[in-house]
């Protein structure tokens, strides 16, 4: 059979790549049988985790900086001082700016200016999630939002879809701005988005996320599919908001607002 | 055919090595955003896009223009466009590549760029953003090359070419309205939610596209031998006229449905962009800029003896060109953000560092479009000297 | 020939870029690198055998931790059996560098002969290293 030259370069080509796989392929192989990657049976697991707040705990600053200050301890979010470089993953804003749809100025006394704990919502139907365009943002399994930011390109377009601003990027290098850095967990580098994880770390070892454990009970954490689980005690017991829900986003955290006797 | 612009007068060189320049200032200080972030720029938590994406979605809409120069002579046989439908090919080619930088000018991590391919995601806009735009690339060069490749060796193009150039029209008009998707379906953003989104983008896009085409049409007879010719200047005239009052009709059923609904996130953005909000508002003198420059230019353009004069006409052209960068490079983006999901107002205000590396950008586009206006023009002239018109 | 000189000049330009690398390294001895396992908690261990084989962890370890990542971050599964059956947490910062708590001799070593950046260390924190580690 005469072959061209042509030819024999194409199919010397193809071969060529085709051992290249076939050598680390073996590797591999041998031991995917054997390997295997499994949940810790210690974990918190959930259909759909769901946080409720109940404004009512919240009373002195220190109620709000207490969970601010552990989140943002424990997960290495820097502190640039300035609004332009700002990064966080918990805040607070008051009523009305949280709740604009909802604001009325004949509202009980003191309601308007109260202050709300504000974190990602982590939404049933997550617009940042629809627009990311390498899948970097997600909704796991048990509802969780999550940004994986060895992916994120640092497009930004999941800031632009967010309706509630719960979304920073590192706009430069955070590592000098973290205060006391947690050895155990990662910080970010320039260039991509980060926001609340309803500490999924922690929920792999069995422990609730640290703003809870703070927030002497201002804070509420469950399972929202499971009609047994806190979450879904306490809404059914009060009325609650959820923000801008007309948007249809579906967010997972829920307001307890108060200043009313039975509220 | 590339070589013809390896040769050219001592004044060609000059621009050349002046665009280079100016590219290489940009270059500089991108390497020093490379380094410290984009934190280098105006851009903040509240107002997370600015300046680069601005300028990106503009240009996509001068891509997309040079559709209105295939429609009328591929479709309707409009034979007098034939020698300047290269030049809107082209000028195509440098917006889309401009399009490009300034996408990675704006990405945080740019040497990530092959995620977008490695993990793609359809569901993202962006991801289809990136298939038309490199597609329309592609398109207008194999369209560009080969008419222009056929021409000077006075044949006809060859028959394959036609089925792609009816591909490129509405190939065109999706590039833009990809583009306006990226803004008009995210909740909470009351500004850019809006059907009218795409066919505004359109409709500016058209206006802005042909204006820049006349004003590069009547320097290109003023510095060459090529004449693109009168009646093809005022046929683009009369595009420009009706996609500017298209454009302005568009903005203002925006200002309709927002005012008379009196929805209050409605009518946030508009108030900050034209009269300001909690007592700031660093866009209004441009914004008010860009809405006088739009009514100059539509009562020039609208007459039909100052759109005849053809220093009325560049002038008209240049207001309308003008008007459209600030209206969508700059207010349409900015003016989505503000005020933020907490209803209070975070301004922006692009850095040097920023503006220097966005010039770099527009010379790097520059220097494409010369060199392959310069090849396109070096042909015409041949033809010229030849005396063989095939037009 | 037509413009021999600039041909010839064009020819001279590209052979020094192309052969830069053999010409500016020349004569200059580059160190093999020796990565060391020397840290306190490998030296406590009975059996100092890591995730997988020796081998394995030196010709596949940046796959294996693209693997845990992806594991980990995106699937929640943060349980790693091996191919000998061993069960082990996966986590790059309060795990591997548990045992290789010596980034310099053991991580940098390589990568620095290699020339290869790679960017754990923009996220992830790199143990402190004792002074009198090696």
């Amino acid at each position: 059979m005469s072959i061209s030259r042509r030819d024999f370069l194409k199919l010397a080509g193809i071969s060529s790549l085709g051992i290249g796989f076939s050598a680390t392929d073996l590797l591999w192989e041998n031991r995917a049988e054997a390997i295997d990657y499994m949940s810790s049976p210690k974990g918190l697991t959930a259909k759909r985790w769901a946080m409720v707040v109940d404004l009512r705990k919240f009373k002195t600053e220190e109620d709000y900086s207490r969970v601010i200050d552990i989140c943002h301890h424990i997960h290495n979010v820097p502190d640039f001082g300035n609004l332009k470089d700002e990064v966080k993953w918990i805040w607070t804003d008051t009523f009305e700016h949280v709740f604009p749809f909802q604001k009325n100025e004949y509202l009980p006394e003191g309601v308007q200016e109260k202050k709300a704990v504000l974190f990602c919502n982590h939404c049933d139907n997550p617009p940042c999630v629809r627009v990311c365009p390498t899948q970097a943002t997600f909704k796991r399994k048990d509802g969780i939002v999550a940004q994986d930011y060895h992916r994120c390109i640092g497009c930004r377009f999941c800031m632009a879809a967010c309706p509630f601003g719960s979304r920073s990027f590192n706009w430069r290098d955070p590592r000098p701005f973290i205060k006391r850095l947690n050895p155990e967990f990662p910080t970010r580098t320039k260039g991509v988005v980060e926001k609340c994880n309803f500490c999924v770390e922690r929920l792999a070892k069995g422990l609730k996320p640290a703003c809870v454990e703070v927030s002497n009970g201002g804070l509420i954490f469950g399972d929202l599919s499971d009609p047994e689980s806190e979450v879904r005690k306490i809404l059914s017991k009060h009325y609650s908001l959820r923000r801008k829900a007309e948007l249809g986003t579906r967010p997972s955290v829920f307001y307890i607002i108060g200043g009313d006797e039975d509220a | 055919m590339l070589e013809k612009a390896l040769t050219g007068s001592r004044r060609y060189w000059g621009w050349i090595f002046f665009l280079l320049a100016v590219s290489g200032v940009g270059f500089i200080f991108y390497l020093r955003q490379f380094a410290y972030g984009l934190g280098i720029t105006g851009m903040s938590r509240d107002v997370s896009w600015g300046l680069y994406i601005g300028q990106f979605t503009f240009l996509v809409g001068v891509a997309a223009s040079a559709v209105m120069l295939v429609i009328p002579y591929y479709l309707h046989d409009f034979k007098k466009f034939g020698k300047i439908v290269i030049l809107g090919e082209f000028l195509a080619v440098a917006a889309v590549v401009m399009c490009m930088l300034f996408i990675m000018a704006d990405m945080g991590q740019p040497m990530r760029v092959m995620n977008l391919v490695l993990h793609p995601s359809p569901k993202s806009i962006m991801f289809w953003d990136a298939i038309v735009l490199n597609g329309y690339l592609l398109l207008n060069i194999v369209i560009g090359w080969n008419t222009l490749e056929a021409d000077r060796k006075e044949v006809p193009p060859p028959t394959w070419l036609k089925p792609l150039i009816y591909l490129s029209i509405p190939w065109a008009i999706s590039i833009h309205t990809v583009t306006a998707f990226l803004y008009a379906g995210l909740p909470g953003r009351p500004f850019w939610l809006s059907a009218i989104m795409a066919a505004r983008f359109l409709a500016s896009a058209f206006a802005a596209g042909p204006a820049l085409l006349i004003i590069l049409a009547l320097i290109v007879r003023k510095l060459t031998k090529f004449d693109p010719g009168k009646e093809p200047i005022q046929a683009l005239g009369k595009i420009v006229t009706y996609a500017i009052i298209a454009s302005t009709f568009f903005l203002g059923l925006e200002v309709f449905t927002a005012f008379y609904s009196q929805i209050p996130g409605h009518m946030a953005s508009f108030k900050y962009l034209y009269a300001g909000l909690d007592g700031v508002g660093k866009l209004v003198p441009m914004m008010w800029l860009s809405t006088i420059l739009a009514v100059v230019a539509i009562i020039l353009l609208v007459n039909p003896n100052t759109r005849k004069n053809e220093s009325i006409l560049a002038f008209a052209c240049v207001a309308a060109f003008i008007s459209l960068w600030i209206d969508k490079g700059f207010g349409l983006i900015v003016g989505g953000f503000v005020p933020n999901p907490f209803e209070r107002v975070t301004e922006y205000w692009p850095t040097l560092p920023e503006t220097i590396i966005t010039i770099g950008v527009w010379a790097i586009g520059l220097l494409v479009l010369t060199v392959l206006y310069k090849v396109a023009i070096s042909i015409r002239e041949a033809q010229l000297e030849s005396g063989s018109d095939t037009h | 020939m037509y413009d021999a000189w600039k041909i010839l000049l064009g020819l001279i330009i590209f052979l020094a870029f192309a052969t830069f690398p053999f010409y500016s390294n020349m004569g200059k001895a580059v160190a093999k690198p020796d990565p060391k396992l020397d840290t306190p908690v490998i030296q406590q261990m009975k059996v100092k055998q890591c995730v997988e084989s020796k081998e394995f962890m030196r010709a596949e370890h940046m796959q294996l931790l693209n693997n845990w990542r992806d594991a980990a971050l995106r699937r929640g599964e943060r349980l790693y059996k091996g191919s000998d059956g061993r069960i082990t947490e996966i986590s790059f910062q309060n795990q591997c560098l548990r045992c290789h708590s010596n980034k310099k001799k053991f991580c940098d070593e390589c990568h620095s002969y290699a020339d290869v950046k790679p960017y754990c260390w923009d996220c992830h924190i790199a143990p402190k290293e004792a002074k009198n580690e090696h």
